[in-house]
């Protein structure tokens, strides 16, 4: 292949070899670093008060992050709640008319609202729901982060949709049951497994989302319940405290960081085991 | 059924009104800056002035460091997930670790930048003589890179395992080493699935937001170095947008967003086009 001699071309293989396998493992050394910064300054800040109490004001001790729990959770319910069945609708379509014009637009309409970043997602919320509201909100918060699940939902439920067998469909059809039962009752139940591992990646991915919450939810230092009003949310809470000039604020952050990531790897975590539990297989 | 039909055009219809409505919301700057809203360089909301040269500059340079700084590492991985060690305990031991680091909150990368690389960058500063602000272009693009090598690196794995066998074997028959194999022929073959990775990388790196808000420093001038703080389209959004009140200063942040949702749609495209012609499916 070349002059070289063999000795030479072995060791340039050797070089290689360790050259990539030392960028590989180079990558783990931020990930470890995060991981141990998180763990060990999260660990010390909670317990059962910093999961159970309200941020406290500057210089009072303890304080916690209830209201930023409570927030996330009703955020997520809310997005769910807005994507989940739009999204669903989204998929079987997609699966359903895999040829055809409008289908080949949704899909690209999916494929770039997947790539639109999300504080422009957090702009379209903004002018669609706070201005016609006239306030911050967590609905125009649970808005914005169901814009941001849709693609993921709609995407699962194609790719799940697409692994259930025609055989499946025309027996149901060839019974004469309609063809709407035939997708509530047949198609769906068989694809339920798919298309929740995807409800929860999207949930894990939006868990973590701050930017487009910054001018829909805001935040708030109360317990909010009430979706007209601004709420707090874990990665809003982070970032306030995080860019905060206080020590005290900072623990906070480090606590709410430990959290966070804990749910979302968990979500994860539950996304993969139940991938391979709930395998469409025929 | 009727309903699929209408689902589908929600879907059409969100996207549309997302146009839409950037660009009503953009109207006011775009009539009253028009081009000079593109490469003016003066950000100055207090007396109008309404230059987004800074954040455009501030985008380019930061996301293609971090690319550049990426490109290595993500490779490496792609080559030792993709051709090196396909199976076993470390193989998916390496796996876990690339989808952790996915997905890990990107308010985290910034808090975790803000607090341990920040510092590493200041004392960096400090013996190379520059004023030590820790914060800044260099620091956003070392988060960003650690950000979007899961991107790059995930695509990239699956189309090295697209390689024919064929095509190894044969160069290995002739006497080639891993290396040479590598390098002349699973690279070239998969060199436009890898670049589908980059683009969509790239994609993820102009649109970051949280993450490089919290360590570019928030200056709205041209950065005169890789180590001075500036401002992106996106983290100066997320810094003003909030506190913006007049209507040209809303109406300029708007059509930042819309300036981003073109470039980061156009990168995006070009990615999954790239992807769809070499035919290997997606799952990022």
């Amino acid at each position: 292949m070349n002059d070289a001699g063999v000795g030479f071309r072995i060791l340039k293989e050797k070089l290689f070899l360790v050259g990539v396998l030392a960028l590989s493992f180079a990558v783990l050394v931020p990930l470890l670093l995060i991981l141990i910064y998180i763990v060990r300054n999260g660990i010390a800040a909670v317990n059962w008060g910093f999961l159970t109490s309200l941020p406290a004001p500057v210089g009072e001790e303890g304080g916690g992050i209830s209201n930023a729990l409570v927030g996330t959770g009703i955020l997520i319910v809310l997005a769910c709640a807005l994507s989940v069945p739009l999204g669903i609708a989204t998929g079987i379509f997609l699966s359903e008319y895999r040829k055809g014009r409008l289908s080949y637009f949704v899909r690209l309409s999916t494929e770039v609202l997947q790539g639109i970043p999300s504080i422009v997602i957090g702009i379209i919320a903004y002018s669609w729901v706070v201005i016609r509201m006239g306030g911050f909100s967590a609905l125009s918060g649970g808005v914005a982060l169901g814009i941001m699940m849709l693609p993921v939902v709609i995407r699962s439920t194609e790719e799940t949709l697409k692994l259930i067998p025609d055989s499946l469909r025309e027996a149901s059809l060839a019974l004469g049951v309609p063809y709407y039962k035939t997708i509530l009752r047949i198609i769906l139940p068989a694809a339920m497994g798919g298309i929740m591992t995807g409800i929860l990646l999207s949930v894990a991915r939006i868990a973590g989302e701050t930017a487009p919450l910054l001018f829909t939810a805001f935040g708030s230092p109360f317990m909010e319940l009430n979706i007209f009003k601004p709420m707090n949310s874990l990665p809003l809470l982070i970032f306030n405290y995080a860019t905060s000039p206080y020590p005290d604020w900072h623990g906070l952050a480090w606590g709410a960081s430990f959290v966070l990531v804990v749910f979302v790897l968990a979500m994860n975590f539950i996304a993969k085991v139940a991938t391979a539990r709930w395998k469409v297989k025929f | 059924m009727r309903v699929l039909y209408i689902a589908a055009f929600c879907m059409l219809g969100l996207l549309i009104g997302i146009l839409i409505t950037l660009l009503v919301g953009s109207g006011p700057a775009l009539e009253k800056l028009g081009l000079g809203f593109l490469y003016g360089d003066t950000w100055d909301p207090v007396s109008d002035e309404f230059g987004s040269l800074p954040f455009l500059i501030g985008t380019l340079v930061t996301s293609f460091l971090a690319l550049g700084i990426s490109i290595p590492f993500s490779l490496a991985i792609s080559i030792f997930l993709g051709e090196y060690f396909r199976e076993g305990p470390l193989s998916s031991f390496f796996r876990s670790a690339v989808d952790l680091l996915a997905g890990i909150p990107s308010v985290i990368y910034g808090f975790w930048g803000l607090f341990v690389l920040v510092p590493v960058v200041r004392t960096i500063q400090i013996k190379l003589g520059v004023p030590p602000f820790g914060v800044g272009v260099f620091t956003s693009s070392v988060v960003l890179a650690v950000m979007i090598i899961p991107y790059s690196a995930a695509l990239g794995r699956e189309v090295l395992e697209l390689v024919p066998a064929d095509l190894k074997e044969a160069a290995f028959s002739m006497g080639a080493t891993r290396f040479e194999v590598v390098r002349k022929v699973v690279l070239p073959y998969a060199r436009s699935g890898i670049l589908a990775g980059v683009l969509l990388a790239l994609g993820r790196a102009l649109g970051e937001t949280m993450a490089v808000t919290m360590v570019i420093g928030n200056s709205n001038f041209i950065p005169g170095g890789i180590f001075s703080p500036a401002n992106t389209m996106a983290s100066v959004i997320a810094n003003e947008f909030a506190e913006a009140t007049e209507t040209l200063y809303v109406s300029s942040l708007v059509e930042i967003g819309l300036l981003l949702f073109v470039v980061t749609t156009v990168v995006n495209i070009a990615g999954r086009q790239i992807i769809k012609k070499t035919s290997i499916e997606v799952r990022v």
